[in-house]
């Protein structure tokens, strides 16, 4: 019988995505001075698990690769070798090539093997050359290798466990008497019950057995050669020969004799538990507890680098905390037990139960709403699954630009939706390779400018209101106003002779074709960008402001709704039409007459609200609404709405009602609409359309 | 009736005839013409249902309907094609065409008049359009193809549902 290992494809591809993930961010929190061996022990398993794997698989290319990396962390583990920026800068790299490779396996390319070459001799030379500073150390990697010969001479052969299991285990003799088959014993089956504990090979002895014409085949004339290989206890095998016993003669080894140096065994893994069964990796122990990230406290323990670990860019499954689950089962046991309730209410009805029925009714709209919420929360995800790749990307960075930069993280188990997270990870390199590359100023000047000299970058995250507020502050140099109003009229952008406040300045840098680094670099800077950074968190609903001090530094703050699912509305009339408002948008209604509106010639018109002027935004004009009472504006409902920052009043004929309304795509089917973020289906099965309120108020400023 | 069991026969006679170039259309009427679309693309067929506008679209996007959940838009043929109104009733039909590729199909229903048929065509048969003078632009006809005298011009769904993007006049 053969198993389609190809089933089982994905879930190693997957945990050695994760294990990568894990290696490096463990890799980045080495500190060079004070060696943690739980964070090299972390790394070292993760290696362990993909070698492990990938042999299961046949995937021998990074088997034979992930050997030497192990190797390698082996002696840092063990402390034979220090751990240096050089070789952990290699184990970086190792872990990219790991990646490629196993990207490559999983979409069923080729290997690219001149890389894996460039990457496997860079290892071997760390591993050969890098410890000769540790003259004491030698002697004991020899003892130790001479046993297994593998490490330096051939690489490849990836059977350090093999060998380390070949010393456990029994030999046994098995010599059955002549009636053992008559007393129902089937050996076979003995054999079977050996071969699950652990890989059995057998010998047989048929010296014995007479000739043909004095065969009886009741009689059992073999005898067996056993030899059993595995951790397993000599009770065991016992009891496996439990039955037979008084029908056999047997005589029982442990393997470790027969062989030589059992004690390597215990050098081997100093440990008591690393010995990781290949089928059994340690990011498997995260998902059965409970609560995997929100509670843990540590955030270099290795179980939030797992469980962060699983951020790969597009994960198209979630794993849900069990809690969420056991939530919505008791929710649904709810609604099924309301729902019986009227059913029951409804099978003899009188007018004397409509206290009852209106009961059920109200009780079966709190269940379905919380239902709703905790469905949820199920898409709900911490936003750490964008973050934890950033450590990486601003180590890389900084060391390419030779500046010195510390990342901080702030709030990374704020929750968001799903589709946000998927989203938001493009925007967010950008900018935060554009805070690496133009906000932190050269080491010299940081100094001279008496700032310390290592550059702080924090992103942080937490929910305000109806948002996610996700925010890059640096304390680099901050943006130079006169120089970007200088770029702007330079380029035709805005008129010279045009006053603007420091909001629309900043703003500026949002324009296509907008940059002010003096010279270009790889990494940031050719004026693409921004623009679509923004254009990208619009399209999710946010929206993105800057607030900057001329060398103190930047903060870019991104406001994202919750949820891209579902959301508070307030439906309004426009004539016979109804339009949905985003409730988070509304800052007040207000009942108001014609004449409490006033006429600004050529740019339309506007309110005055406490003492400040606000642009009205006449719905029936914009969306060309000619239904209903004919513009019978005398009487109006204003909807202060707030978009971008700026505030703006929506003039509608009535407000009909607040309701949670599920958000559907237009673009789908369709494609976008100005002024419209999406649609919704009402509760008699028509279409509203949602207001997009910061391009409503884009659209009225233009 | 019996202009039905004529086009049965025909069918038949292109089924036996050749198999691979038979292709079959779902024929409409517009007025006096006669539309075909290949009825692979042909998801549904409903009866007219008020719309729900969209505001500052070109007039014969009438507005968008639930369509089991999804946001369908509903586009008037007549008015794509320039041709003159008809009062909607609950006799009018509402087609719903699937169109886009394999990695985005996209769905849209179109108003006519009435189905006809589904009528079978022999690829070579399909004569290409020429710059006749009806009131439907060019682009949207792949062929003409007559059928018991009739001559029914074979509509390229993807080109009739291609909608030109506003979002990219935005800035």
């Amino acid at each position: 019988m053969s198993i389609d290992m190809s089933q089982f494809h994905q879930v190693f591809f997957e945990e050695c995505f994760e294990g990568l993930e894990a290696m490096e961010s463990g890799l980045l929190t080495l500190d060079m001075g004070d060696i943690d061996s739980e964070i090299i022990n972390t790394i070292f398993r993760g290696a362990h698990s993909i070698k492990g794997g990938s042999g299961t698989f046949g995937f021998t290319v990074v088997a034979e690769y992930t050997h030497i990396m192990e190797t390698l962390l082996d002696e840092m583990r063990d402390g034979r070798r220090k751990v240096t920026q050089p070789a952990v800068d290699v184990l970086l790299g190792s872990v990219d090539c790991l990646r490629e490779m196993l990207t490559a396996i999983q979409n069923e390319q080729n290997v690219n093997n001149a890389s894996v070459e460039k990457h496997k001799t860079a290892l071997e030379v760390v591993l050969n050359g890098g410890s000769v500073a540790e003259e004491p150390a030698l002697p004991v990697e020899q003892e130790f290798t001479s046993e297994e010969v593998s490490f330096n001479d051939a690489p490849d052969v990836d059977e350090e466990e093999s060998v380390e299991l070949e010393e456990q285990g029994w030999k046994i003799a098995f010599c059955p008497y002549l009636d053992l088959l008559k007393t129902g014993n089937d050996p076979v089956r003995l054999f079977r019950e050996l071969n699950e504990l652990g890989e059995l090979t057998t010998t047989v002895n048929i010296q014995d057995v007479p000739g043909f014409y004095e065969l009886d085949p009741e009689e059992c004339n073999i005898s067996w050669d056993l030899k059993v290989v595995g951790d397993i206890s000599g009770d065991e095998i016992r009891e496996i020969f439990n039955w037979v016993e008084g029908d056999c003669e047997m005589e029982i080894q442990p393997l470790a004799k027969a062989v030589k140096l059992p004690p390597v065994v215990k050098k081997i893994d100093p440990e008591p538990t690393p010995v990781i069964i290949p089928n059994n990796p340690a990011p498997k122990s995260v998902e059965v507890k409970p609560k995997p990230v929100t509670e843990t406290k540590k955030p270099d323990s290795q179980d939030s680098d797992n469980e962060a670990a699983k951020t790969t860019a597009k994960a198209s499954s979630i794993r849900v905390d069990t809690d969420k689950i056991d939530t919505l089962i008791n929710m649904v046991g709810e609604v099924v037990i309301t729902q019986s309730m009227l059913g029951l209410v409804g099978e003899n009805f009188s007018m004397d139960k409509v206290g009852q029925l209106k009961r059920g009714l109200a009780q079966l709209e709190r269940h379905t709403r919380d239902l709703q919420q905790s469905v949820m929360n199920i898409r709900m995800l911490p936003i750490s699954f964008v973050f934890s790749r950033f450590p990486r990307l601003v180590h890389d960075i900084s060391s390419k630009l030779d500046k010195k930069i510390v990342l901080k993280l702030v709030g990374e188990n704020t929750e968001v939706d799903k589709a946000v997270v998927e989203l938001i990870n493009d925007p967010l390199v950008h900018l935060i390779r554009n805070s690496l590359d133009h906000g932190i100023e050269m080491p010299a000047d940081r100094v001279a400018a008496g700032k310390p000299e290592t550059g702080t970058i924090e992103l942080k995250a937490y929910h305000r209101g109806g948002h996610i507020v996700i925010e890059i502050i640096d304390d680099g140099r901050g943006l130079d106003k006169d120089k970007l109003l200088a770029k702007a009229i330079e380029k035709g952008l805005i008129e010279e002779n045009n006053l603007l406040t420091e909001k629309q300045i900043f703003e500026l840098i949002f324009m296509p074709g907008f940059s002010t680094a003096e010279q270009l670099t790889d990494i940031s800077g050719r004026g693409v960008g921004m623009d679509v950074v923004r254009r990208n968190i619009q399209s999710l609903g946010g929206n993105i402001e800057i607030i900057s001090e001329l060398g103190k530094g930047t903060t870019i703050a991104i406001h994202l709704p919750l949820t891209l699912a579902i959301l508070d509305g307030q439906s309004v009339a426009v004539g016979d039409e109804t339009y949905i408002v985003p409730l988070v948008s509304i800052i007040e209604s207000i009942n108001i007459t014609e004449r409490m509106l006033n006429k600004v010639a050529g740019k339309g018109e506007t309110f005055r609200l406490r003492n400040e002027y606000l642009p009205v935004i006449r719905m029936r004009s914009i969306f060309n609404v000619h239904s209903g009472n004919p513009t019978k504006s005398k009487e109006g409902v204003l909807v202060v709405v707030e978009g971008q920052g700026e505030l703006c009043c929506l003039l509608v004929d009535e407000l009909l009602g607040q309701q949670q309304v599920v958000i559907k795509s237009l673009e789908a089917n369709y494609r976008r609409v100005e002024g419209v973020s999406g649609a919704t289906i009402l509760g008699d099965g028509s279409v509203a359309l949602i207001l997009d309120v910061p391009g409503l108020v884009r659209f009225s400023i233009r | 009736m019996a202009q039905e069991a004529e086009n049965k026969d025909i069918d038949q006679y292109h089924y036996s005839r050749n198999l691979d170039n038979a292709v079959q259309y779902l024929s409409f009427a517009l007025g006096k013409e006669e539309y075909g679309v290949d009825i692979l693309r042909v998801q549904e067929i409903r009866s007219w249902e008020p719309v729900s506008r969209i505001p500052n679209v070109p007039c014969y996007e009438k507005g968008v309907v639930n369509l089991r959940g999804s946001i369908v838009p509903i586009l008037d043929l007549r008015e794509r094609f320039n041709l003159s109104k008809a009062e909607y009733t609950p006799l009018t039909v509402v087609v719903v065409l699937q169109t886009g590729d394999s990695n985005k199909t996209r769905i849209m229903g179109v108003v006519v008049d009435s189905v006809s048929d589904v009528i079978s065509v022999d690829k070579t048969e399909i004569q290409s359009a020429p710059d006749f003078g009806t009131k439907v632009s060019n682009e949207f006809i792949n062929g003409l193809v007559s059928v018991n005298e009739r001559m029914v011009m074979l509509l390229d769904v993807d080109k009739l549902l291609k909608l030109e993007e506003l979002d990219q006049d935005e800035s």
